[in-house]
């Protein structure tokens, strides 16, 4: 029966809406709407006292108006007036008025905040539940200010109401979410927790959403809603469908409840009673029994209201990993969903298993289901549920069928949705680099990948095979051969020739004995691929041509005729034709000496972790670098002038290429000084506008130990040089700010000096080792620091070194001040940098149970104890990048800790001399947001304060 | 929950709530965002899909769509069974609930959610409860002298366009008077 003909309809709202749906364009419409707004202001405005019925049925058609999609700007006074109405209906749309249309206006929010403290004193049930929703749905902080404490008292008092008890639950969470700040933990909070007890199933299932989000912040205090809610769930599960009568949904007893349950038990590790432990390992039994069972039902919420909590049971199985028996009947079951002929299970099982096979236990059952998974891959018609498979086949690869995975995701690339061709390339990449035994294997993987996916082959991708080929001499030579047929092929993708180019530059020589791919065919094969493609990629292919005239010295006739032509020496691209200009000069002037030491052999790459990986982890994220790398890359060629800042930050991608290459470094004291710059100061690392131009390694081969003078001098004789730019002052903030999670690294760079830092910390003492290297071919005179006496001459390309001891004797907040003055050229330089020492470069880490750290955390519970700060992420929000950047602060970083895995936690003791300063850190991203929270205690109060400052310039 | 939105096969947005502070700009562009991105899909694809950081979970019941953003953690099943509960309440109070009981009686619509869901949590599950509520609240409500007798139901608007959510119409429905239906 329709409830509208109880008596409360509109007739001039109904009408309304109808009129509008009767409109035959959006111009009528929106005529019609300023015909009513109009006829509503008048009404509002004329001196008749409107009645509590019209009152509420223009407020009505207000709203109706604004659920539109149009704007709404009076008519909250109305609505505040229908608050105080004594009849139901009107005080109803009001309320709902005020929850969709809220507005900020202080006056107004003191209305409302008066008209719903007389509803919730009203001990009406239905005034107080109409005002608690409103609190709930609005949310905002005035109103947490003004009930945050009035709903905890409503929520656990004897003589509340259920209904009531059950809105106040969901209001005062929702204040909780908003502004936790002002919803204080009291004596209220054991109360809270025995709600779980209450006979009302209602009153229970709208708590349990509060303590759930109460236990994830306050794990410790909410300990004893563990075993109430295993013996809750007991009593669900085994009871008869028939038992909980309403609640009992398609012959499921309490699905939502049981899944909140479960939800909760997931914020606490296993429980340690064995008792309430044997009981919960039943439960969970019992619900993968159920699934087993043949429906009561074939309605699809029979099995969705089953499924629900089986999933949820699983997630708790999967959260303790602890049970192998468990987790493998979990893994059986959802080895029969693969199958299922519902897509949504599919997909969710597919998801689920995901997690499984991260488990030691049951990662070997997963591996099981690898037929059924490709054939998922293979066949199944949505994407989504596509890319479910893909996942999984990534998460259960392995060193075992490593060669299956990889082949099956190649072949699915030929026909993958473009959508999730990039991801899948990646976790190629990935995958063929982590389980590789033999590299020939994982050369040809790469390669074939460029073949089948070439545009989604990111530069993260070909700079890594180029990495590990030059890092292993094991497979340059298969690299080589491979390459050199693959590019035999007619049409082949410009990153072939980009790997093509660089591997024959670099190991050509290896298969040159072989008369098919002799030096000239081998040079004749690339430059046949040159016009057809983009400028950085000719850009290579130049710099591949020097290497071959180094390599191999007949070609150097062919080569410099190629130079020499019209269309590379007079080439519109200035990138182009500076490198034929001095490519050409550089092969018929230099000796061959020279040439060998300049075009040696790339030394092998630091290990480090694959950016591929870092990329993927962001998945379609910008910046295709890890926030380390793009810091690195930034930092390494943006001081050489600005020019060059811009470009980096205009194509991220490029910084990888640039931190790819400067990194090695010739000794492990000695700075990385960027010899290019004065070896090719116009040409090379000044106007550089492509990645590629140093990935031939012209900047980090320069040979530092081999008479650098001297080649330095012929090559400044053979390219003038140029002017060096005015000096630099200031205080550079930015350096400082870098070493605040690490401790070595270049502190300063301009055309002139390059400041390089290493130290070293152990309890309260430091050593700090500075570098400082005159990048000019001049000498400074009068060279001085603050720190200590220096030898006052600094000899151009040489580097003086000075060592610093330093002893931490109270906690401080300002680093100490570094001053440098010399004279370059006559003219007076004169530099000011802070000296990267910061408070956390005393800190020794300290491992902690979970236990412990909370108890800890409580103890430092005071106000001025604590800092935080919220702010947005300055660079891509990647797990392993955090990790590293916390770890390099200097403090334990605790794992299985905070309830929630994307927070981390991190404890460690500040050494001074005189005292010991606890710190304790907690993360959290907010990757929707892009946001951090960072909340720091210590029991001191400057510790926290400044700790965070620093902290939140990292992330 | 961060939120729920109802909307038509032609994308007109007939309900929606918001369980996370949001500006108005902000919720307009997800819904138009997230209504092309679920009328996209077809009828036999998956329930379930990520999009941004949430999860989201939708059904089409008739004409409308019912749409749902839950966050990582959240059971995608039992979503889908909040919405399918959320539509059988909303089918009892109308007695074979059609597109158009939703948009003349939106505010009922509103108050049904209220009851069932609260802060983007389930708040009662009972249906037998949730509408003894709305029962109660209806009948606090004075008859209104003005127009109450000639008060048309919402259902008196219905078209032969409109369908029922849950049941195919029966002959016996209480259908009145036909009006030629604009989306």
């Amino acid at each position: 029966m329709p409830a509208v003909s109880k008596g409360d309809g509109m007739r001039g709202l109904a009408v309304f809406i109808s009129d509008i749906r009767n409109c035959k364009s959006k111009e009528a419409e929106i005529k019609r709407i300023n015909k009513e707004l109009a006829n509503i202001r008048s009404k509002f405005k004329g001196d008749k006292a409107l009645d509590g019925y019209s009152k509420k049925k223009y407020v009505c058609k207000l709203l109706f108006i604004f659920l539109l999609g149009h704007d709404i700007d009076f008519g909250h006074m109305e609505a505040v007036n229908l608050l105080s109405s004594n009849k139901y209906t009107e005080k109803q749309i009001g309320y709902l008025f005020i929850s969709v249309l809220v507005n900020s206006n202080s006056e107004l929010i003191r209305l409302i905040n008066n008209a719903i403290k007389n509803d919730l004193s009203s001990r009406n049930p239905t005034f107080m539940c109409l005002a608690l929703h409103c609190i709930a749905n609005v949310g905002s902080r005035e109103m947490a200010e003004a009930f945050a404490g009035e709903i905890p008292r409503i929520l656990v008092a004897g003589d509340t109401m259920d209904s009531v008890k059950q809105s106040a639950a969901l209001c005062l969470l929702r204040l909780y979410k908003t502004s936790p700040d002002l919803v204080l933990m009291g004596e209220w909070t054991s109360r809270v927790v025995h709600l779980l007890n209450d006979q009302h199933m209602g009153v229970v299932t709208a708590a349990i959403s509060l303590i759930t989000c109460l236990s994830q912040k306050n794990p410790d205090e909410f300990k004893t809603c563990v075993s109430l809610a295993v013996s809750r769930l007991s009593r669900i599960v085994s009871s008869a469908s028939t038992d909980l009568q309403d609640y009992t949904y398609y012959f499921v007893p309490a699905p939502w409840l049981s899944c909140k349950l479960l939800r909760l038990l997931q914020c606490y590790p296993p429980p340690e009673d064995g008792a309430v432990k044997g009981r919960l390992v039943e439960c969970l039994e019992t619900i993968l029994n159920k699934a087993q069972e043949p429906p009561k039902s074939k309605k699809v919420q029979h099995s969705n209201a089953k499924n629900a909590i089986l999933f949820e049971a699983i997630a708790l199985i999967i959260h303790y990993d602890s049970e192998p028996n468990l987790l493998v009947r979990a893994c059986n079951q959802l080895g029969q969903f693969l199958q299922h002929r519902e897509t949504n299970l599919r997909y969710l099982a597919l998801e689920s298993m995901c997690t499984l096979a991260s488990s030691e236990f049951s990662h070997e059952a997963v591996k099981t289901h690898i037929e059924t998974v490709i054939n998922a891959l293979k066949t199944e018609r949505d994407v989504s549920v596509r890319q479910r498979a893909a996942d999984l086949l990534y998460a259960m690869c392995d060193r075992s069928n490593a060669k299956q995975i990889v082949a099956e995701m190649l072949s699915y690339l030929e026909t993958a949705d473009y959508s999730i061709r990039e991801e899948m390339v990646l976790k190629v990449a990935i995958l063929a680099e982590k389980y590789a035994v033999d590299y020939s294997w994982y050369v040809d993987t790469i390669l074939n990948l460029i073949r089948i996916a070439g545009d989604y082959v990111s530069e993260e991708v070909w700079y890594r095979v180029i990495q590990i080929v030059i890092n292993r001499d094991d497979v340059q030579g298969y690299a080589a051969k491979t390459v050199f047929e693959a590019l035999q092929a007619p049409a082949c993708h410009e990153n072939m020739v980009k790997v093509g180019g660089y591997i024959l530059g670099e190991f050509g020589n290896l298969i040159a004995g072989d008369p098919r791919s002799s030096p000239l065919v081998q040079f004749n094969l690339l430059h046949s691929k040159f016009h057809l493609c983009s400028v950085p990629t000719r850009a290579l292919l130049l710099s591949a041509y020097i290497k071959f005239i180094n390599l191999f010295p007949e070609t150097k006739s062919t080569i410099q005729e190629v130079l020499r032509c019209d269309s590379q020496i007079r080439n519109s691209d200035v990138e182009l034709q500076q490198r034929a200009v001095e490519y050409l000069k550089l092969s018929s002037i230099a000796s061959t000496d020279v040439l060998a030491t300049v075009l040696e052999e790339m030394p092998p790459f630091p290990e480090r972790e694959s950016s591929i990986l870092a990329k993927l982890k962001k998945k379609k994220g910008p910046g295709a670098v890890s926030a380390g790398e793009l810091e690195e890359g930034k930092r390494e060629g943006g001081e050489v002038n600005g020019w060059e800042v811009n470009q980096q930050k205009s194509e991220p991608s490029q910084e990888n290429a640039s931190s790819l290459t400067t990194s090695p470094s010739p000794t492990p004291t000695a700075m990385h000084l960027s010899l290019t710059s004065f070896f090719f100061p116009s040409s090379l690392s000044q106007s550089t506008p492509s990645p590629s131009a140093d990935l031939l390694g012209l900047r980090s081969a320069a040979p530092v130990s081999a008479a650098p003078v001297s080649a330095g001098s012929l090559l400044v004789d053979v390219f003038s040089e140029a002017g060096p730019a005015a000096s630099t002052a200031g205080v550079n903030d930015d350096g400082f700010l870098r070493f605040v999670c690490k401790n070595n690294g270049v502190l300063f760079e301009n055309q002139l000096l390059q400041i390089g830092i290493k130290s070293e910390y152990r309890q309260n003492l430091g050593r700090m080792y500075l570098f400082y290297g005159n990048k000019t071919s001049v000498q400074f005179v009068s060279f001085s620091t603050t720190l200590k006496p220096v030898d006052p001459l600094v000899e151009g390309g040489a580097q003086v070194q000075q060592v610093i001891n330093i002893e931490c004797l109270s906690d401080f907040s300002d680093a100490p001040l570094l001053n440098i003055k010399f004279r370059y050229g006559g003219a007076l330089q004169n530099l000011s940098l802070k000296l990267p020492v910061t408070i956390n470069k005393f800190f020794q880490p300290t491992e902690m149970s979970s236990h412990d750290f909370f108890q800890r955390w409580k103890q430092l519970s005071q106000p001025q104890q604590e800092a935080q700060k919220i702010f947005k992420a300055n660079h891509p929000m990647d797990t392993e990048v955090l990790k590293a950047k916390l770890l390099g602060l200097g403090t334990a970083l605790l794992d299985n800790v905070d309830p929630n895995p994307e927070n981390f936690v991190c404890a460690g003791v500040i050494q001074t001399k005189a005292q010991q300063i606890g710190c304790l850190l907690r993360l959290e991203p907010n990757a929707q947001a892009q946001m951090y929270r960072l909340t720091l205690r210590s029991s001191k109060d400057t510790v926290a304060k400044r700790l965070c400052e620093l902290l939140s310039e990292q992330f | 929950m961060q939120f729920m939105l109802l909307f038509s096969r032609q994308g007109k947005l007939r309900l929606q709530k918001w369980y996370v502070p949001l500006s108005d700009k902000e919720k307009k562009k997800i819904t138009r965002e997230l209504v092309q991105t679920v009328l996209a899909r077809k009828p036999k694809m998956c329930s379930f899909l990520e999009w941004r950081d949430l999860k989201i979970v939708y059904k089409r019941y008739a004409s409308l769509y019912f749409c749902c953003a839950i966050e990582d953690q959240d059971n995608e099943l039992i979503t889908l069974e909040i919405i399918h509960r959320y539509v059988e309440l909303l089918d009892k109070y109308f007695g074979s609930v059609c597109e158009l009981d939703i948009i003349f009686n939106f505010e009922k619509a509103y108050f049904i959610l209220d009851e069932f869901l609260l802060g983007g949590e389930a708040q009662e599950t009972s249906k037998k409860n949730v509408l003894k509520a709305i029962e109660q609240a209806d009948l606090l409500q004075e008859v209104s002298h003005h127009e109450a007798c000639i008060a048309p139901s919402g259902n008196a608007f219905l078209t032969q366009h409109s369908s029922f959510l849950i049941h195919e119409p029966t002959l016996n429905s209480h259908i009145l008077i036909t009006r030629n239906m604009c989306s």
